[in-house]
Formats: structure tokens, sequence, C-alpha cells
């Protein structure tokens, strides 16, 4: 089971905006109760779409710089990155599903 | 799991409502299997901080941490718990339908509603533009992002109040725009809101638009009573105005009021369906505790129980 791993402010460039694959940032925290909620999802499309959507996380509190400069504000909010560009933006915690047929061109 | 089984009783919905009436039915025998939500699951206390009126605990509980006991005590007497929405449902007839959103389906004797409430938005179309750019319905999850920051609250109930409260923490200036010139909120946290010197009130006031170009900027407020228009600069709004029974799945096959809450008979949970009962936010307009849930959801328990033994 690959799960989605975390990515840093160091490692943001090399994982996500040079990526040949589209690439999912879940910008989460500790403390907020809908990113914990989706958290597990989210591990699961990391897992089952392997290969065709890679799946991060950036902890918002341990790398705001990031978060900031993509202007998020409201958590979890999930970007999708094609070639170091924002595609896609879900904003709160939704069931599979769903989120599955909002990333559907990415899958 | 097999869709030939028929279960004694499923509950839908898991805050104080859909725990308590696992903890009773499971300690009833009944095995209850229950629907917590995919991504819902504890319900709305799971958003809030500190509770301080559940009874019980004197030092206040953060919601997480009781909606987490709670779940435990359900499971500690045989509940089985899944992480999963129920996305339909038949409940007609005495054999009860029901499908989960993996696709799985199940088959019960009785059901418990416990579905709960979500957050009512303005209805403005640019306050869904900006949602998650400014606009937020929950100050646990996004307050942190808005440091030194002017932030607006709607709302006059309890939970404007602990939003505005809790926003302070982070925001140089907190206003609670109101649409009328008192609070439907309780003493203690009207007075806790009323001596925090980084809250200000804005009274007879509505909010018409939401201006920014990809992120809030601005404010449009009309006077209630004046109806005179103003713009104020805010970087953010938190919508904080109530809350929507979550019966969408219920439409057409179960009786709802006017405003989509669970029709039951008298003062017990039954709803018109035999077999089907409903508890918590999904029927209460006038409470909306999590006492109250929690109550509710005990009653629905030992109706369920009586109903199940008749038969």
């Amino acid at each position: 089971m690959s799960a989605a791993q975390p990515v840093t402010t160091a490692t943001f460039d090399e994982v996500v905006l040079k990526s040949s694959t589209p690439v999912l940032v879940d910008f989460w925290a500790e403390w907020c109760g809908p990113c914990r909620a989706v958290g597990p999802i989210l591990d699961q499309i990391a897992d089952e779409y392997a290969g065709k959507i890679k799946v991060v996380k950036l902890n918002t509190d341990e790398e705001s710089a990031i978060a900031m400069k993509y202007g998020i504000t409201s958590i979890p909010t999930l970007n999708v990155y094609v070639n170091g560009e924002v595609v896609k933006t879900v904003i709160g915690a939704k069931p599979k599903p769903a989120l599955l047929k909002e990333l559907s061109d990415y899958l | 799991m097999s869709s030939e089984k028929v279960h004694e009783l499923v509950i839908v919905g898991s805050g104080p409502a859909g725990y308590t009436a696992a903890i009773y039915a499971a300690r009833a025998e009944l095995a209850p299997v229950q629907y917590e939500g995919s991504v819902t699951a504890g319900g709305a206390l799971m958003n809030t901080t500190e509770v301080e009126n559940f009874p019980g605990f004197p030092t206040g509980i953060m919601g997480p941490e009781l909606m987490e006991s709670l779940r435990k005590q359900a499971e500690r007497f045989g509940t089985q718990l899944i992480t999963d929405d129920i996305v339909s449902m038949k409940l007609d007839g005495d054999i009860k339908e029901l499908e989960d959103g993996s696709g799985n389906k199940l088959k019960a004797k009785a059901v418990i509603l416990a579905t709960g409430s979500a957050y009512k938005e303005i209805g403005l179309e640019n306050e869904k533009r900006l949602s998650g750019r400014g606009v937020s319905w929950c100050a646990t999850c996004d307050g942190f992002f808005f440091r030194e920051k002017v932030l607006a609250v709607v709302g006059g109930g309890d939970s404007a109040m602990e939003e505005a409260n809790f926003l302070t923490r982070f925001a140089t200036k907190v206003y609670v725009i109101h649409r009328r010139d008192s609070l439907r909120a309780s003493k203690i946290m009207v007075d806790r809101a009323k001596a925090n010197p980084k809250i200000e009130f804005i009274w007879n006031t509505e909010v018409i638009d939401v201006l920014g170009a990809d992120k809030v900027e601005a404010l449009k407020l009309r006077n209630t009573v004046t109806n005179e228009e103003s713009e104020k600069a805010f970087d953010g709004l938190f919508v904080a105005i109530g809350h929507l029974p979550r019966s969408e799945l219920l439409v057409g096959q179960i009786d709802l009021d006017g405003e989509g809450y669970v029709k039951v008979e008298g003062r017990s949970t039954r709803t018109n369906l035999k077999g089907v009962f409903a508890c918590g936010d999904l029927v209460d307009h006038t409470y909306r505790q999590a006492i109250t849930a929690a109550g509710s959801g005990c009653q629905a328990a030992l109706d369920a129980e009586r109903f199940l033994a008749g038969h």
C-alpha cells in the first residue's frame, strides 16, 4: 500500500512542480478534523491510482510558506498540479465517490 | 458485507445522537451496524474546540475527544462501526434496504436516522466562488490562516460567538455582523464576546455580496433598518448562520416538515414509517445541544428495541 507521502518546501519543486504525472497535494494540519477524516481516503486514492496520479500531503503548520504562496486559507484544500500549474482545486473533505468524480480528468 | 443477511438495526450517522443510540442498542444486544460517515464521522462537534456544557465534564472537554469517547463506548458493546456513507435508502416495507458509498447493500428490520445537520450558506454567488479563498464555515479549521487579519463573522447564535472568540486568537479584529439588534446566543457566550476587546458588533446589518478577485477583500453590507448599503474591507468571512437538517436522502419517502426536519410522533422518535426512528439535529429545531441529541439518541434506541421486541 503506497500511502500519500509528505512533501516539504525543500522537496516541493522536485516532487510536485517537476513531476511528469499529475500530482494531488493535500494541504492539511494535525488539528484539522476534516483533514484527518479525508486522510485515509487520499491514502486509498494514492494506492489505487498509483502511476496515474501522485498523492502527497503538505503540512500547513510546518510548511506555511508554500501554503501562503498558493493562497490556502481553508483546509483541507486539494490542489492538482500538472506541469507545475494548479489545474484543479477541491476545498473541504468530501466522500471518496465525490472526490473521484472531481478528480476524474486526472485519474 | 453479505446482502442476504437482515440486520436488526442500522444506525445512520454518528454525532452524539447516533453514538448514544449505538451504545444503548448494542447493550440491548441488537448488534447494531453504524454508518459513521466517510468524512463526517463524529458530526458537528468534530469542528468545535472546548465543550463546556456537557454534563460530567466539570473542566470541559474538547469536542473531538468527547466524540472519540462516545465512539469507543459504542464499540465496546459490539457496535459494528463503518466509516462510510449511506447513499440511498428504501425505508418503507418491513425490510429496509440501504446502500453505502462503496456499493455494499444491506438490509435491516429497523433504522435509526441520526444524520444531523450541515451548515447553512448565505446563498450568495460570490460566497461560493470565494469559498476556501477567504470564505469559511469552520473557524477551528481555517482561523490559523488569518493571523493579523481583519475578519467578519456573520450570525447571532452560540456558534457565531464561539467562532468570533476563537478567531481572536489569530485575527487583529473580528466584527460580528448580525441582521438584528440583539443576539439569540446564550448569555454566557454573548458576555464573553462583548468582553473581548478584539470583537466589535455591527448590528442590523446583512452581507449582500462578497467582493474580491481571487480572495476576499471586502463585503458589501446593507443596513436592515435604513436599507443603506456600504462596503467594508475584510480579509475573511466566517459564516455561522445556522444549520439545515441533512434529510436529502429522505425527501419523498418520509414525512418532513417545511424546513426539511424529520417529523416524529409526539415525544417519541417514531417517524411515519414503521421501524424507522429519527433523532438528534435531524429532528430538532429547538434545542440542538450535544446533550439533547444524546438524549434523543437514547430514546431512538429504546423505541427501536421495543419495536423489534414486538415483531
